[in-house]
């Protein structure tokens, strides 16, 4: 697809691009996202959905698995964009219920990371914002190849599209689902997608892991 | 099932497809009785909108029975039985767009919400039909229809009318409404409506019940001004006579006070050199859209008027008249129709005679056939208004 601000073919870096990217800061090996969304569900609700770190995978792309292995402690398995069998444990070393949670990763983790997440009530009253850091010290070898091409030319958008799941999730009970896009988490990563006709049964009964 | 699909510019193909299953817990799935083809089909297939595939599966404007429902639906809301509308933008009805009953603008119902932010600087409702860049749902110009949140959007049919009567509460009859409502129309008010079209024909009659004094009828095909002029309308033809001077022949010189755009990025203008100009310029992208409907109505609209927009653009337009819009102190509004806001109200005006939806209706085909009814209302032949089609 061309850029239909400017006019510009696709693969032209345009102004807006450009103006993203630097969202997804590259310092040297580490990489920061940030970004940002309001859901329609008061505070405490989605602090404690997020606060329940099991519940990431049901929005979080690269993720396949978080296990809580103790009040504070966690293990967590990376999906396929992630490339196979990275795992890592994590704590949780910072937390003020209603209000933020952060966490890092512990032990010698291929891709070690830390998370933020803040919590604020929106000024309509009923809805909360929710800001999120992720800092990534992205390897070597591999794996740091598989991470670095997973967050491709602009990383923060994989952050926006897991949070617009997270939204989908706490507001609708669910990530939505199209023909063309049937399996939710990797909506972006798929485009062109397959056409938006119902699935053959062959289709579903593959799923999400054709 | 059978199914019309996009099969590339200029190409509609109807093909066998797979029948629609549940995806999520509070789908449903509709055996389609009646759809229909809309103006905003003719954008996708003239190729103006990105993101469409080969084999997308096309329409926006259907309604039929429901036969299976997710598990997610209260009975009480829908059963599988019903006899429903179906409304072309997909919307969740919990989140603050939809809590402010801009359904249109849902911020859950689009799964390529990333792509359309992009285009637009914020996303968009996924809508049934109309490309990926609107989530890449599957139409309903087909004999099933998988519809997401269908405890949302669906209007129950109760009543005995006619399909023929209320398919036209998917779409076209709610954006001509609001193209009529949002112009705050007075008693005083005359309202011009450019593009007798289907949707430019109910934003008229629109107009009229909401109580104008006088609605005029712009576009350049005979038949279509006179079906306007048989609803009591006035016909302007814009390939015969200047049309702002016309407008203040028949506004004392005003210019009408309430404007309304039922034509969108494909219009053509009377004058060639004008015509080829945008033509050009959207060939090669350098503006997406030909505004001349728009760029009109903006030059006629009174000072102090309301220009109205319900004809689609989809990026970046030439020439914006933005000092006639500023100095005069014209309002403009605009919106995909937030339909699920409109269905109620407008089937009780429907039962009450005020609207006669069918009386657009000029074919009625069996969707095998919707190649010709592509042709014969893009091109408009014989007569061509609204295409119905029967699965
Ligand atoms: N906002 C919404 O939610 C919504 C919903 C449905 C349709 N639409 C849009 O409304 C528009 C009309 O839809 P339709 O089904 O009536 O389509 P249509 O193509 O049948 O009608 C458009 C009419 O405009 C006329 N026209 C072309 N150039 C003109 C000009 N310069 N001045 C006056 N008239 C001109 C054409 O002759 C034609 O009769 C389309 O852009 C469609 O995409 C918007
Ligand atoms: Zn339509
Ligand atoms: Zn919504």
């Amino acid at each position: 697809m061309g850029d239909l601000l400017t006019g510009a073919p696709a693969g032209q870096v345009t102004e807006i691009d450009s103006l993203l990217v630097v969202r997804g800061i590259c310092r040297g090996e580490s990489m920061e996202l940030t970004a940002t969304t309001t859901i329609r569900k008061p505070v405490p609700e989605v602090y404690a959905f997020w606060r329940d770190l099991e519940n990431l995978p049901t929005f979080m792309a690269h993720l396949e698995e978080v296990r809580s292995t103790g009040d504070r402690t966690s293990h967590w398995v990376a999906g396929a964009p992630f490339g196979k069998d990275v795992e890592w444990d994590a704590e949780i070393v910072d937390e003020v219920p209603g209000e933020k949670i952060v966490w890092r990763s512990i032990g010698d983790a291929d891709v070690p990371n830390t998370g933020t997440v803040r919590f604020m009530p929106a000024p309509d009253g009923v809805s909360t914002e929710v800001q999120v850091v992720l800092v990534y010290d992205i390897p070597g070898g591999t794996v740091g190849k598989a991470v670095a091409k997973y967050f491709g030319e602009e990383p923060h958008q994989q952050l926006d599209d897991d949070l617009r799941r997270f939204k989908q999730v706490l507001e609708t009970g669910e990530v939505v689902r199209s023909d063309g896009a049937p399996w939710g988490k990797r909506a972006r990563k798929e485009f062109p997608q397959r056409p938006a006709q119902p699935l053959s049964d062959s289709e579903l009964a593959k799923g999400a892991d054709e | 099932m059978r199914a019309n699909t996009w099969a590339g510019r200029n190409k509609v193909k109807v093909r066998d497809v797979p029948d629609p299953t549940i995806l999520n817990k509070r789908d449903a799935v509709v055996r389609i009785t009646s759809t229909a083809i809309c103006g905003s089909d003719l954008h996708l297939v003239d190729g103006y909108v990105p993101t469409m595939q080969d084999g997308d599966v096309m329409g926006h404007e259907f309604m039929g029975e429901v036969v299976e429902v997710g598990p997610g639906i209260d009975p009480d809301r829908l059963r599988v039985g019903d006899r429903v509308v179906v409304p072309f933008p997909i919307a969740c009805g919990a989140c603050a767009a939809c809590a402010a009953e801009l359904y249109s603008c849902c911020e859950n119902s689009n799964p390529n919400a990333g792509i359309a932010e992009k285009m637009f600087g914020h996303p968009v409702a996924g809508i049934f039909g109309y490309s990926h860049l609107t989530g890449g749902f599957a139409g309903g110009q087909a004999q099933y229809a998988r519809v997401p949140f269908a405890d949302v959007g669906p209007l129950k049919i109760e009543s005995d009318l006619a399909d023929e009567q209320v398919l036209f509460l998917s779409d076209i009859l709610p954006t001509g409404y609001m193209g009529a409502e949002m112009c705050d129309i007075q008693s005083s008010d005359v309202v011009a409506v450019w593009g007798a079209g289907p949707v430019g024909q109910f934003a008229m009659d629109s107009a009229r019940v909401l109580g104008a004094a006088e609605v005029i009828a712009i576009d350049k095909e005979p038949y279509r001004l006179q079906m306007a002029e048989r609803a009591g309308h006035t016909p302007v033809n814009f390939e015969e006579v200047d049309v702002r001077s016309r407008l203040l022949e028949l506004t004392g010189g005003r210019g009408p006070d309430k404007c309304i755009d039922a034509v969108g990025l494909e219009a053509t203008h009377g004058s060639a050199h004008i015509a080829a100009y945008d033509r050009l310029k959207q060939a090669v992208r350098l503006e997406t859209e030909r505004p001349h409907a728009l760029r009109q109505a903006i030059m006629s609209c009174r000072s102090g008027g309301v220009v109205s927009v319900i004809g689609v653009y989809g990026g970046l337009l030439d020439k914006f008249p933005a000092g006639a819009w500023m100095n005069r102190s014209l309002t403009l509004r605009t919106g995909q129709c937030h339909v699920q806001r409109y269905m109620k109200p407008l089937l009780q005006r429907i039962e009450r005679g005020e609207f006669d939806p069918t009386r657009i209706i000029t074919h009625t085909l069996a969707l095998d056939e919707a190649e010709r009814g592509f042709e014969l209302f893009k091109n408009k032949q014989d007569n061509c208004e609204k295409v119905v089609l029967k699965p």
